[in-house]
């Protein structure tokens, strides 16, 4: 190992000469991300909403306090704190705090999956694109073009409708919506990265392409990503509301968000606050997520 | 030093062409030059000249598909242009490495410093990352880092510029390469650290018995650093020979305009002379010598070919037709 014979004598440093390892250790990236979030108090805040949003969401057996699909045709349209149905219930009577607690667990699986999933398609696409340039640049991404020709409601719509209906169809559908954007932020991020002298620098080493792409360029490409995905996720759940309310999602009598904002807007004029209250719930969530995306892209800013 | 010794590094009529749609640059034409083992050869000249494109042909860095590049080059016992690109990532890191300009992007900003170490002595030697961290250290000693252990533990951007290019230095010293080629290492540094780099590198040089290839535009750097002085302009060598030869006794119109235009101490009043005019347009490169529309001494003969290489002393040659009148006015200049 020590084969490094040293001729010169200052080159081994005098033992006394070392400092003791300072008090604060050196952190890691995650690390930082984490020190910088620390004190961010507005981004914890709406950290912590999501947590119990998801938590309540997973947890609706145990904390709803009726069946979200038990009707009664003699409690229909009731307004708020209506004996113990606290936010009111639906047009059959089906208590609404309930359906949200459950419906969040569709409206969140909406939201989240096809970010993942799309991140991961897109991404990879994006590195390839960017890593190689040329003609493999341009077919992945004039291929993705014309997903972004469309607006991304539309291409929503036209994707669902030709599908049908259902959970599967409406995550496919996401997922696909979802991929464009998310392969030209990787792509862009790569293509910035591969003209870094650490890639030439990493080569002139004797690291082969496979080892760079995924030891330098990935690594470097994730943060804005990950922030970009973040952002997404609210996008994604109101897209999957908008898809459930227009009939194109999730199936009656499973509970989500969209859905139910479809099926009480003809009680708006008997009940308008209890009518609003999923929509209060896409809200909530949505700029939870937001603002939670806005937080991580200041603390993951990478100092280079 | 044994002149019959096989050379390290033999590069001969080395032609490097950028080719696009747009145009074919002619980067570098017909570049020769010989560097013997544990010799530190400079390559002088200004942005654009093909300095460090000739250098990053020998790590063959150049992106394949837009680069042309044609002649031979030998190091140690590899034919550089003829390797596949397994047997070249052999070669990258372990016989021939290289340390960039810019310390504060030729890191990975992700890693820490002791991981990049390790990482290229576990990719040729295979040992173990416990291994790799040691040998981190060691190098990482050798470069006289301050409190190494701390800083193996480091992120790039925790350390000042002059540390990044030590550790860049480590990175690239890790294999013990027989041939470490510089890209302007100390330019982006601070003067007085600029001193301390050039020592410690010189002195690691010897210690290793490394050759070097150290590309700069400083005159003063190559002063300090260089055995043989290799002076490029437009894509050509046009003046190679020992460091006191060539910045002493300079034989080519350019390289006098070069050390005229320097500061070294002249008096205040004195004019600094510039070379007038500007390099020419890589592109569309004139028949004769390239020098010659920005030259005192050009004749109408200087345009019609490019001068041949001829000698002025021992190991001392320039291409120059007019070899004779520019060496008495360097005369003048040295005296």
């Amino acid at each position: 190992m020590s084969d490094l014979s040293i001729t010169g004598a200052g080159a081994t440093a005098d033992p006394n000469a070392r400092e003791a390892p300072p008090a604060s250790q050196v952190r890691g990236y995650w690390g930082n991300v984490w020190q910088r979030l620390r004190y961010d108090y507005a981004t914890l805040f709406f950290l912590a909403l999501i947590i119990l949003i998801v938590a309540s969401a997973v947890f609706a057996p145990l904390i709803a306090p009726f069946d979200p699909n038990k009707a009664s045709m003699a409690h229909r349209l009731k307004p708020l704190f209506f004996r113990d149905n606290i936010l009111g219930t639906d047009e059959q009577g089906r208590d609404i705090l309930s359906r949200i607690l459950y419906g969040g667990r569709t409206s969140l699986l909406m939201g989240i999956a096809p970010v993942v999933v799309a991140t991961i398609v897109g991404g990879l696409f994006g590195v390839v694109a960017g890593y190689a340039g040329g003609k493999v640049n341009t077919i992945i991404m004039r291929g993705m073009d014309v997903f972004f020709a469309f607006p991304s409601v539309l291409l929503a719509v036209a994707i669902s409708g030709s599908l049908g209906g259902g959970m599967i169809n409406q995550l496919i559908t996401l997922t696909v919506v979802l991929t464009p954007p998310l392969c030209r932020v990787a792509e862009t991020a790569t293509s910035q990265i591969r003209s870094m002298d650490f890639v030439d620098a990493a080569r002139a080493s004797g690291a082969s392409t496979t080892s760079i792409l995924f030891n330098h360029v990935l690594v470097n490409a994730i943060s804005p990503v990950l922030v970009y995905a973040s952002t997404l996720v609210s996008a994604s759940i109101l897209l999957a509301s908008g898809l459930s309310f227009l009939g194109l999602g999730v199936s009656p009598p499973t509970p989500d968000w969209g859905l139910m904002l479809s099926t009480l807007r003809q009680a708006l004029y008997v009940q308008p606050i209890v009518c609003a209250m999923p929509g209060v719930a896409i809200l909530i969530t949505s700029i939870a997520f937001n603002l939670v995306s806005d937080g991580l892209r200041q603390a993951m800013d990478v100092k280079a | 030093m044994d002149m019959s010794a096989r050379p390290l590094v033999e590069v001969r009529d080395l032609q490097v062409n950028f080719v696009s749609r747009e145009a074919n640059v002619a980067a570098v034409n017909g570049v020769s030059f010989d560097l013997m083992p544990s010799e530190v050869l400079c390559i002088i000249g200004e942005s654009g000249s093909g300095k460090s494109v000739t250098m990053r042909s020998i790590l063959r860095l150049h992106p394949p598909r837009r680069t042309v590049i044609r002649g031979h080059i030998r190091v140690g016992d590899y034919d550089i242009l003829s390797l596949s690109e397994r047997a070249m990532n052999e070669v990258r890191g372990a016989v021939v490495s290289m340390v960039f300009q810019e310390p504060m992007t030729a890191l990975d900003p992700v890693y820490r410093i002791g991981d990049q170490i390790a990482e290229t002595v576990m990719r040729h030697e295979g040992c173990s990352h416990a291994d790799a961290m040691a040998r981190a250290l060691e190098l990482m000693e050798l470069v006289k880092v301050p409190s190494p252990e701390r800083r193996l533990r480091a992120f790039p951007h925790e350390l000042s510029g002059g540390l990044r290019q030590r550790a860049m230095m480590a990175v690239a010293l890790s294999c013990r390469p027989t041939l470490l080629l510089a890209d302007e290492p100390t330019t982006a540094l601070d003067a007085t650290v600029q001193i301390q780099v050039l020592i410690m590198l010189r002195k690691l040089q010897r210690d290793f018995g490394m050759g070097v290839i150290f590309v700069t535009h400083d005159l003063g750097v190559a002063a300090q650093i260089a055995d043989k002085v290799a002076v490029m302009y437009a894509g050509r060598i046009i003046e190679y020979g020992s460091v006191a030869d060539v910045l002493m006794r300079p034989a080519h119109p350019y390289t006098l305009g070069l050390l005229s235009s320097t500061v070294h101490g002249q008096s205040r009043e004195t004019e600094i002379e510039a070379i007038p005019g500007s390099p020419p347009d890589l592109r569309h490169l004139p028949p004769g010598c390239s020098f010659a529309p920005r030259c005192k001494f050009a004749i109408p003969a200087c345009s019609a070919s490019f001068p041949p290489l001829v000698a002025v002393g021992p190991n001392h040659a320039a291409s120059c037709l007019r070899v004779d009148v520019v060496r008495q006015d360097s005369m003048a200049l040295a005296s």
